[in-house]
């Protein structure tokens, strides 16, 4: 079954996932919304990762737990990421990233 | 050859009791400070009198000449083989003269002081000051080299500077402490040229070297000539602008009047005893080489020497200042001395000058100072320096007016009193060498008797004057400094300096010439009877000599409009044609550069500090597109 489907249909997959995380990561406004767009991209690069891995060299299993790295220090970068958040709006009562602009200059 | 390494401590002493003063006085009670300096110089002044002892009597052959030894010498800076510069201490005569003047007059000082400056809010400042002074002038005596002395002598100008300005939030005291150091210093300009033209042309900074009759300095730097005159003379010239400056000899004497701003004890120590003759210690310590090999620079401190003795005597008289009369005084007798050395020559009998001059700073240092030291005490009774505010004084402070009246005769050269002995001797020498020095400190002798009595007779006859609060006495921490200098300026002139200090070190013979003895002697009687008719009851007669003698009077008040000369000249002349072009290049280019660079940056700065803007989006935005045109970069054109 999954020899019927082209590696290039996944790339594509993960290509439009990561060119729709660099959108919403630059044009949202809402830290939160970013992170989840943060979120994307990290994904888009775990499915490349298990895709090449499974149809360049399905002996081997580098891919698969590079991806499960991956998933873990994004959980982690979950954490600390929402951590700075609620800081930023206890100090800003706002988590839009407009008015979090005090190190300019 | 006696061990003098002892002489160290000297000057250290009062140095590590201006440290110890310094650093921790606020902590100590008053009285404390100022008997932890006391009895510093009092370790110093024993010394001093052991070593004058040992060197002059108990360590010396009978008949022999003496000679300078150095008792310690460290190379304290060692720049190349050939430039060395040495630290020691030079023992002979005339220094170990001047430990014992410096050291008794210092002592004196210090105990008046404790009297004098009770209560003051500064009073461990003022101790510490005085253990500084003290410890420079000691180190200036006691040089080995004149590069050690140039070191010194500017010590002593900054511990001046302080003392004079000890009152700093007295604004004509700041101003007299600036005046008086900016004057010296201009004047050490001369003196350290000088130091560097003679050490140039010989070679050496030694005094024992330079003052080798058959050394470098004296047979071959005399041989080099520049507009007339030998290199040599021209160095000693110029070394003796620096001595003329802390001297106060004409034209630098402008600073001594206005120093009297300082506490009347420090007047005695620095402006009267000990820092202003040290110009004359400067040309006696370089005496050979003057008389030797320079004889030129010689007349030239004779005859400044001579002119400004008569100058300030004449001021002198029109000064109604009691401490300001006393500064004219102190320079007109400085005056004194230098004609003394400048007229004497070298060795024997021909050295008579070198010894009168000597003599006399001895004799002086001690009336100068009791004189000073009773202005104190009158001042301390009456709150005020104006003669006007004075008068019939002799019944409210019976000590102070008998030994006020003791300095008043011993200046005047009445004898037996010691100032008798040594002005004689600078008349004698003066007659041999200059008839016309010798008419000229002839008149001066008489001045100075006259304005002295006229200042004794305006403090303690005169009017009654009517006191808020009756004058009272000094206590006895100020009158016991004062019988003591009063003892000293009785007997000081029976010393025997013809044997001790002579311009050679040994001994000569000369007895009193009646034919100059007894006309000097009556001149000064002359002086004290004027005064005497004119100030001892109020008259109306000085005002109409004042009304005769108009013009001169009236210049002679202004003093000479010296002030107003060197305001001329420093205000309209270098002001205006030197300074303020300068001024105008400074601020103009110098830190218009400095501007503009600074201009330049801050307008860069200013159109790209946009770029940082803080929004996080606009960063990752050019971050991504970065990467993206280095992707397509690398894809299609590498």
């Amino acid at each position: 079954m999954i020899q019927n489907i082209p590696l290039s249909y996944y790339l594509v997959i993960s290509t439009l996932m990561f060119f729709i995380g660099i959108y919403g990561f630059l044009t949202r406004r809402n830290l939160i919304t970013m992170l989840m767009s943060v979120e994307l991209i990290l994904n888009s690069v775990n499915i490349n990762f298990v895709a090449f891995n499974r149809y360049l060299y399905p002996q081997q299993l580098e891919g698969h737990f590079f991806m499960l790295i991956v998933i873990a220090v994004a959980a982690a970068e979950a954490a600390v990421a929402i951590a700075i958040i609620i800081n930023i709006y206890r100090n800003f009562k706002s988590i839009d990233v407009e008015n979090v602009d005090e190190m300019k200059y | 050859m006696a061990d003098y390494t002892y002489t160290l401590l000297i000057p250290l002493i009062p140095f590590f009791v201006f440290l110890l003063l310094g650093l921790t006085g606020h902590k100590m009670k008053p009285v404390v400070s100022g008997l932890i300096g006391t009895s510093g110089l009092g370790i110093a002044a024993i010394l001093a009198y052991t070593t004058a002892f040992k060197y002059f009597w108990a360590g010396h052959v009978a008949g022999a000449a003496y000679t300078s030894l150095k008792a310690f010498e460290i190379s304290w800076l060692h720049l190349t083989d050939k430039l060395t510069i040495h630290m020691g201490i030079l023992i002979d005569p005339i220094s170990v003269m001047m430990l014992v003047v410096i050291t008794t007059v210092s002592l004196m000082v210090h105990i008046y002081s404790i009297g004098y400056m009770k209560g003051d809010p500064g009073f461990y400042r003022f101790f510490s000051f005085l253990s500084l002074f003290s410890f420079s002038m000691l180190g200036l005596v006691l040089a080995t080299n004149i590069f050690q002395m140039y070191i010194f002598w500017e010590l002593v100008g900054v511990s001046s500077f302080l003392l004079i300005g000890y009152y700093y939030d007295k604004p004509s005291a700041v101003a007299a402490s600036k005046k008086a150091f900016i004057v010296t210093r201009f004047a050490d300009l001369g003196f350290l040229i000088g130091i560097l033209m003679l050490s140039f042309n010989t070679g050496t900074f030694d005094f024992q070297t330079l003052t080798d009759p058959h050394g470098p300095a004296i047979t071959q730097a005399a041989g080099a000539a520049f507009m007339g005159m030998s290199v040599l003379t021209w160095s000693l010239i110029f070394i003796f602008v620096g001595g003329a400056g802390k001297s106060a000899m004409f034209p630098f004497h402008i600073w001594l009047p206005d120093a009297m701003e300082g506490p009347t004890p420090v007047s005695a120590l620095i402006h009267a005893a000990t820092m202003v003759v040290a110009g004359v210690y400067l040309v006696a310590r370089l005496f050979p080489v003057f008389a030797l090999g320079a004889p030129d620079a010689l007349h030239v401190v004779a005859w400044i020497g001579g002119f400004s003795s008569l100058f300030a005597a004449v001021i002198a008289c029109t000064q109604t200042d009691i401490k300001r009369v006393l500064a004219f005084s102190t320079m007109s007798q400085i005056g004194y001395m230098m004609l003394a050395l400048g007229v004497s020559g070298f060795g024997g009998e021909e050295g008579l000058g070198f010894m009168a001059s000597n003599f006399h700073l001895f004799t002086h240092a001690m009336f100068k100072a009791l004189l000073f030291l009773g202005a104190g005490a009158v001042i301390h009774a009456v709150h005020s320096n104006e003669i006007t505010d004075m008068g019939g004084l002799r019944k409210h402070l019976p000590i102070t007016h008998i030994t006020f009246l003791i300095a008043c005769l011993t200046i005047a050269g009445i004898p037996p009193l010691s100032g008798f002995f040594s002005k004689d001797e600078i008349l004698v020498a003066a007659f041999h060498a200059n008839k016309m020095l010798f008419a000229i400190e002839y008149i001066v002798a008489g001045l100075t008797a006259f304005y002295m009595f006229r200042l004794y007779y305006g403090i303690f006859w005169g009017k009654n004057t009517h006191y808020h609060h009756t004058p009272h006495e000094a206590p006895k921490v100020m009158t016991i400094p004062l019988m003591i200098l009063a003892f000293g300026s009785v007997f000081a002139g029976f010393l025997p300096f013809k044997d001790l200090v002579t311009s050679d070190g040994k001994a000569f013979e000369s007895a009193i010439d009646y034919w100059i003895a007894v006309p000097s002697v009556l001149i000064g009687v002359v002086g004290i009877l004027i005064a005497t008719i004119m100030y001892k009851k109020e008259t109306a007669i000085p005002d109409k000599v004042a009304g005769t003698l108009k013009h001169l009077y009236k210049w002679a008040h202004r003093k000479f409009y010296m002030d107003e000369v060197y305001l001329f000249v420093t205000r309209k002349i270098i002001f205006r044609y030197i300074s303020v072009p300068l001024a105008w290049f400074d601020r103009h280019i110098v830190d218009g550069t400095m501007n503009g660079i600074a201009g330049i940056t801050q307008y860069a700065a200013y159109s790209i500090k946009g770029l940082q803007s803080g929004k996080l989006q606009q960063y990752a935005f050019v971050f991504i597109s970065g990467t993206i045109i280095l992707v397509l970069i690398f894809v299609y054109l590498v």
